[in-house]
């Protein structure tokens, strides 16, 4: 398939989508409105309010705080989930000992500690920074985990017998292959610090794009529901685009880069 | 001479001795696997030996006994004379499978051994530069092992391995998974830099001719399990050698006519054995 009509036939998903929306949403079929606009709003109505929060510069304060919550927690759970990573595939003992708690605390839904961490921080972003690192953390401590775990026997061998002390292993050999790995799974820890930033929000807070659709949900405004997640879907895209652009300067030596890893 | 006792390379000292080496590891069963028994084997300064036997037959173990990346259960390594305790400082190891830090470029891969002893990183690089020369890599400095064929990261590998001028070389089939015209070029290819300052080679591979035609002395071991040694030949055909060449050589067929009577049935004992686990 071509460049120009993979676009073309993209643009039309989205046509079609909205043309189905207006129409459902607008013109009773057999007398009969499948789609009351009460719940489902209608796609001028979605546009006018996204041009609304653009022309008035409210959204800009909502994307802001957002932005801030989602790096905070990427950075901080990225820092967490390498520094333990690294502990546990060093420190096998260490790691068998830590195991079912581990796997305990991943396994429980991230959304029941949102109270919690509003009640000990407060309604400010450090709530919902706290709510986006419980759900990176694991991911990229899986990864770098794995990442040192998955290191090829033959290239440690090589290592040192090229002479390498164990700090240089750590540089040349275990840095590397953890990093490889963490990048690979770097699509899915930003989403999550999204993720965990927006749902915060939602939960309780004074300002995000969180805020904003929960605002908008608590008067029956469908509309403003539905701008919210419009402006959220085009944030996350946008972020997505250019943690590729990252990805693929970081990991220039690996074949396929971009390519999900297995 | 009393004193030279301990030291390295003391005159007339094998580079690997391995004495009555035991190779044994722990099964997940409990069991214990005897992969080699009673093997003794000695490298001197200089020469190339050839380690020759089936599939499966211990030889890349006993090659790493000499690199010091497994213990004997029972017997010893010695290493210029010294008994070797730890990884083995004075060898160069190029591997069967991809050794290559696939993060690194070709120039970085050969410049790491120089780099983690100290050698100024622009100096280390430099001396890279020249050595991807040596094995015919000039212009593929900044490429990344994946970007590379099978033939040309054997040949960064070797370049990575001699840049660190060892004084010994051991060799686990390292052309094994080339096709034929490449192996015989990275073969004149080995020798010619071998020539130049010649370094005691253990080079472990599963054909004959290849042994022959490398090497000063072929080893042959018996099939496994607790294989042992069972033949060693001195090879006498002229150098310097052109691999292609020196097979034509009457004196090629006499000996690999004669190393392989022995061989043929130690083979057949190897594929009857793994075809029956």
């Amino acid at each position: 398939m071509s460049r120009i009509t993979l676009v073309t036939l993209q643009v039309l998903v989205a046509v079609v989508s909205l043309l189905l929306w207006h129409v459902l949403t607008t013109y009773p079929i057999f007398g009969r409105m499948i789609l009351p606009p009460f719940f489902f709003s209608n796609p001028f109505d979605v546009a006018k309010q996204i041009v609304a929060w653009f022309a008035s510069g409210v959204i800009w304060k909502h994307l802001y705080v957002t932005l801030v919550e989602a790096t905070l927690a990427f950075i901080i759970g990225s820092i967490g989930g390498i520094v333990v990573g690294f502990w546990f595939a060093r420190q096998p003992r260490t790691a068998a000992v830590f195991d079912p708690y581990v796997k305990m605390a991943n396994a429980l839904p991230r959304v029941v500690l949102a109270p919690i961490f509003t009640l000990w921080l407060g309604l400010g972003i450090w709530s919902k920074v706290a709510l986006g690192v419980t759900l990176v953390f694991f991911i990229v401590f899986f990864n770098v985990y794995q990442g040192i775990k998955e290191v090829s026997p033959t290239v440690l061998a090589n290592a040192r017998m090229l002479g390498m002390n164990e700090r240089q292993l750590m540089r040349h050999v275990y840095w590397p292959s953890a990093l490889s790995w963490m990048f690979s799974s770097l699509h899915t820890s930003v989403g999550f610090a999204v993720v965990g930033a927006v749902v915060g929000e939602y939960l309780g807070a004074a300002a995000g794009l969180g805020y904003l659709i929960q605002q908008a949900e608590g008067v029956f405004d469908v509309a403003g529901v539905f701008a919210g997640m419009f402006v959220l879907a085009a944030f996350v895209i946008v972020i997505d685009m250019l943690v590729t652009v990252v990805e693929k300067r970081l990991l220039v030596w690996r074949p396929n880069t971009g390519d999900a890893r297995p | 001479m009393t004193a030279a006792t301990g030291t390295t390379a003391a005159a007339g000292e094998a580079a690997v001795a391995l004495t009555d080496v035991d190779v044994a590891f722990r099964l997940a069963d409990g069991g214990v696997f005897r992969a080699v028994h009673n093997a003794s084997l000695s490298v001197a300064d200089g020469e190339f030996v050839a380690i020759v036997g089936p599939t499966g037959c211990g030889k890349s173990t006993l090659l790493n006994i000499a690199a010091g990346l497994l213990a004997p259960a029972a017997g010893s390594a010695n290493i210029f004379g010294s008994p070797l305790a730890d990884l083995n400082r004075q060898a160069g190891y190029l591997f069967q499978a991809d050794s290559l830090f696939p993060w690194k470029t070709a120039l970085e891969n050969v410049a790491i051994g120089l780099e983690v002893a100290g050698v100024a990183q622009a100096e280390a690089r430099a001396r890279a530069r020249e050595w991807l020369g040596k094995v015919g890599l000039g212009a593929f400095g900044d490429r990344y092992p994946h970007m590379l064929s099978g033939g040309q990261r054997k040949r960064v590998g070797l370049a990575q391995v001699l840049i660190r001028d060892p004084k010994i070389l051991l060799m686990d089939e390292p052309f094994g998974p080339l096709d034929a015209q490449t192996r015989q070029i990275m073969g004149n290819l080995l020798l010619d830099l071998w020539s130049a300052d010649r370094k005691a080679v253990l080079f472990v591979t599963h054909d004959l001719e290849e042994a022959i035609a490398l090497s000063d002395r072929v080893v042959i071991m018996s099939a496994g399990p607790s294989s042992r040694i069972i033949g060693d030949w001195r090879v006498t055909l002229p150098r310097p050698r052109d691999i292609s060449e020196v097979k034509l050589d009457p004196a090629f067929h006499e000996l690999h006519r004669e190393i392989w009577q022995m061989l043929k049935d130690e083979v057949v004992k190897g594929y009857t054995q793994a075809e029956s686990k």
